[in-house]
């Protein structure tokens, strides 16, 4: 690939937020101690909540199932310990709702061993069957949406998945569980995408890489063996690079229409740590009942890239790296530009929790906010072409029909128009609170 | 000389065929509108609200003529005026209770546990997805004031306490706060109905109450307390039932602990003293 090439691959708008990852991107990865008590949020990815299988008092060993699918667009969940279900109730979930969950009360005196066979032959698997295992596995897509994996695998009749595309721009600043993956686990993530790629039939795997992690891309290009089909393609370092329709736009040149999804144009996008949590499946036998995640900010004592199971506390989790600082003001769950902040410690970590964030004073104090100056440079910085602002304005006036009428709906919440905007206008909070006001009005028809 | 006369002339010429079709058209194209309808309009209280049902005043005067409706479906209108209008149309006017929104909440800022402050948007919506705002309780009012700006007659006002007091006289039932609730809190009831709980958590015992001093502790003495079947419990949380049991008397509220449940004399909340309205104080 020549330079002149390697300038023009990118997408249309964007912005560039300083990357902030020096604190974290050379630590390798450690694991948490088990803590005493696990919550699993029966509805932690996207789509219908699971079914509990087992009753409080129950022994349950380490990736034993615990709840089963409520649907298709659903996906199992497995104990992260060896334990007994002490409760099933509603606890306190990262977005401030009780919602039912199954808290395990872990066996001090176990060995923690997973439960779990020497892995599948997947080789001699149908598509079907593959699908399925990817669902009794509990795999969601990690890069922090929860998207159930096998969904996003069952493509309906007609369309043909050419292009497997790992996603491992990981473009929030200050997050780097997906570099310590790409770096510390190469053979898994080649693996894992090898398995996926045959049971979709795909030609080819394209591993994109933001180019301000070269480590990644130097362990993965030697890790690919000849003949692979596997190509490694660094990307232009850019946020939002890592929303799937942006990735596209940017390695094949493609755009996805507005309402389709990446399979309309004969892609499918997984995430770094999805694909991993295959490999893990397929090879070892082991369900997704732990994840990484990145403990940083200024406000983290000691910045550290975890494997933290799944229902672990954040309190825990932070007390691991040393407690919070003093002048931490704000604890975020995921990435600075789409996280979301927690008002309590005690939520647990989800599976599409990537981050846990702490902010002080500094970052978290409210700027002065100005009246919009139409400066267009949200216009400018919206990957998705939207009028942010006009959305920012109607949602301070209420009019969330006429925010409907602009398709508020393709919004996918990415935070450039606030990052861009000189006045300081909070315009993803409206736009967000804008999009709650439609999702509420439909659920309750008049 | 003559060449100017020729534009004004095709002008009047154009002016008389026109308006000969327009007069034409209006003698025999007329349509014939019930006068009454423009008359039982102009005695509405025209503030278009929808809290009859209907998508404002003029849709109301039509279904008011055809007879579909009940003039004191308008809860807007005046005693007065309802009499006015019915005797107008030589109708009954019906009979219809005064309903007022009350808020199924009574935790404000010196009740409920504040687990995290909330910056940003000030709005109960943008603050609910923001971590629930911060609210020990994930259910009760935030106190961001949504349902005064949403109210059409000025009858909602924040308390220093952080709650919103309705203003009996000027409410009118319309469902504006509870479209503006992102919590759904506000419901509407008769005036006449005094007993009323003031809680919608659904917890029990301590956990409820750690939550929130004034929180329901599902303790169910109110249920004892009160005529055979006028109260029951659903889940967690008393529900009064007029259409059922007893009379409703102050009893009920008498051993309650927290004053979840309360006798209502009118507003809600009227011990907490109202402050003036300016935004800055408000969240104070």
């Amino acid at each position: 690939m020549n330079t002149l090439g390697l300038l023009r691959r990118n997408f249309d708008h964007g912005v560039h937020p300083a990357h902030l990852k020096k604190q974290t991107e050379d630590l390798a990865i450690q694991r948490v101690p088990f803590v005493s008590h696990y919550v699993m949020p029966l509805g932690q990815h996207i789509g219908v909540p699971c079914r509990p299988v087992v009753k409080v008092g129950e022994r349950v060993g380490r990736g034993q199932l615990i709840a089963e699918p409520g649907g298709f667009v659903s996906t199992a969940l497995h104990s992260p310990v060896t334990g007994t279900i002490s409760e099933i109730d509603d606890f306190r979930g990262a977005d401030g709702q009780f919602a039912p969950a199954i808290q395990i009360e872990a066996d001090p005196y176990a060995t923690q061993q997973p439960d779990s066979s020497a892995g599948i032959d997947w080789r001699s698997l149908s598509l079907e069957a593959f699908i399925g295992e990817v669902q009794k596995a509990g795999i969601v897509g990690m890069g922090g949406a929860a998207f159930p994996s096998h969904v996003k695998f069952s493509v309906p009749d007609g369309i043909k998945i050419r292009h497997l595309l790992i996603n491992g721009a990981e473009c929030e600043p200050y997050l780097t569980n997906d570099h310590r993956l790409m770096v510390e686990r190469p053979e898994d993530l080649l693996m894992g995408a090898e398995i996926v790629r045959q049971k979709l039939g795909a030609e080819e795997t394209i591993i994109g890489v933001e180019m301000n992690k070269p480590e990644a891309i130097e362990i993965l290009q030697r890790h690919i063996q000849p003949g692979q089909p596997v190509r490694v393609v660094p990307l232009k370092v850019k946020y939002p690079q890592g929303a799937e329709k942006m990735l596209i736009k940017t390695v094949f040149d493609r755009e996805v229409p507005a309402g389709q999804l990446p399979r309309d144009v004969e892609v499918s996008v997984n995430n770094v740590g999805t694909i991993v949590a295959i490999a893990d499946y397929f090879l070892r036998g082991l369900p997704s009942i732990e994840r990484i995640v990145t403990v940083s900010g200024p406000g983290a004592s000691y910045p550290a890239n975890l494997i933290v199971p799944l229902g672990t506390p954040v309190r825990e989790v932070l007390r691991f790296c040393g407690g919070l600082k003093d002048e931490t003001r704000e604890v975020i769950m995921g990435g600075p530009m789409m996280g979301r902040p927690t008002a309590s410690l005690d939520v647990p970590v989800l599976k599409g929790t990537s981050g846990i964030l702490a902010f002080t004073e500094a970052e978290t104090a409210r700027p002065k906010e100005y009246p919009c100056i139409r400066c267009a440079r949200c216009l400018e910085a919206c990957p998705y072409f939207l009028n942010p602002s006009r959305f920012a304005r109607l949602a301070r006036a209420r009019m969330f029909d006429e925010m409907e009428q602009y398709s508020v709906m393709d919004c996918v919440e990415c935070g450039c128009c606030t990052f861009a905007c000189p006045s300081h206008i909070p315009i993803v909070q409206l736009i967000r609170t804008g999009k709650d006001a439609l999702r509420n009005r439909k659920e309750k028809p008049e | 000389m003559n060449s100017i006369l020729v534009a004004p002339s095709i002008m009047v010429g154009l002016g008389l065929f026109f308006g000969a079709i327009l007069a034409v058209s209006q003698r025999f194209l007329k349509v014939e509108e019930d006068p009454r309808i423009e008359g039982t309009n102009d005695m509405l209280p025209g503030n278009n609200c929808g809290a009859c049902g209907e998508p404002g005043c003029l849709p109301f005067a039509e279904k008011l003529v055809d007879g579909s409706v009940n003039v004191s479906s308008c809860t807007v209108a005046s005693a007065d005026d309802i009499e006015m209008i019915a005797e107008y149309l030589q109708v009954d006017a019906g009979e219809q209770e005064k309903l007022v929104a009350r808020l199924r909440c009574g935790g404000g800022s010196r009740q409920a546990q504040q687990i995290a402050e909330y910056q940003g948007f000030d709005s109960c919506r943008a603050a609910a997805i923001v971590s629930g705002g911060g609210k020990g309780c994930a259910w009760g009012c935030l106190g961001l004031a949504d349902c005064e700006i949403a109210c059409t007659f000025d009858a909602i006002h924040m308390n220093d306490n952080g709650l919103p007091q309705v203003d009996t006289e000027k409410c009118t039932a319309c469902p504006d706060c509870m479209d503006a609730c992102p919590k759904d809190l506000f419901e509407l009831r008769p005036l006449s109905q005094k007993l009323y709980v003031q809680c919608n958590i659904p917890l029990s015992g301590e956990v409820a109450t750690r939550l929130c001093s004034t929180a329901c502790d599902a303790c169910e003495k109110c249920v004892a307390d009160a005529a055979p079947g006028l109260i029951h419990m659903e889940n967690t949380l008393p529900v009064i039932d007029y259409s059922a049991g007893g009379p409703a008397t102050p009893e009920a509220t008498f051993r309650c602990q927290t004053n979840s449940i309360t006798w209502l004399e009118g507003e809600q909340f009227q011990d907490q003293e109202q402050i003036p309205d300016s935004p800055d104080k408000r969240y104070a």
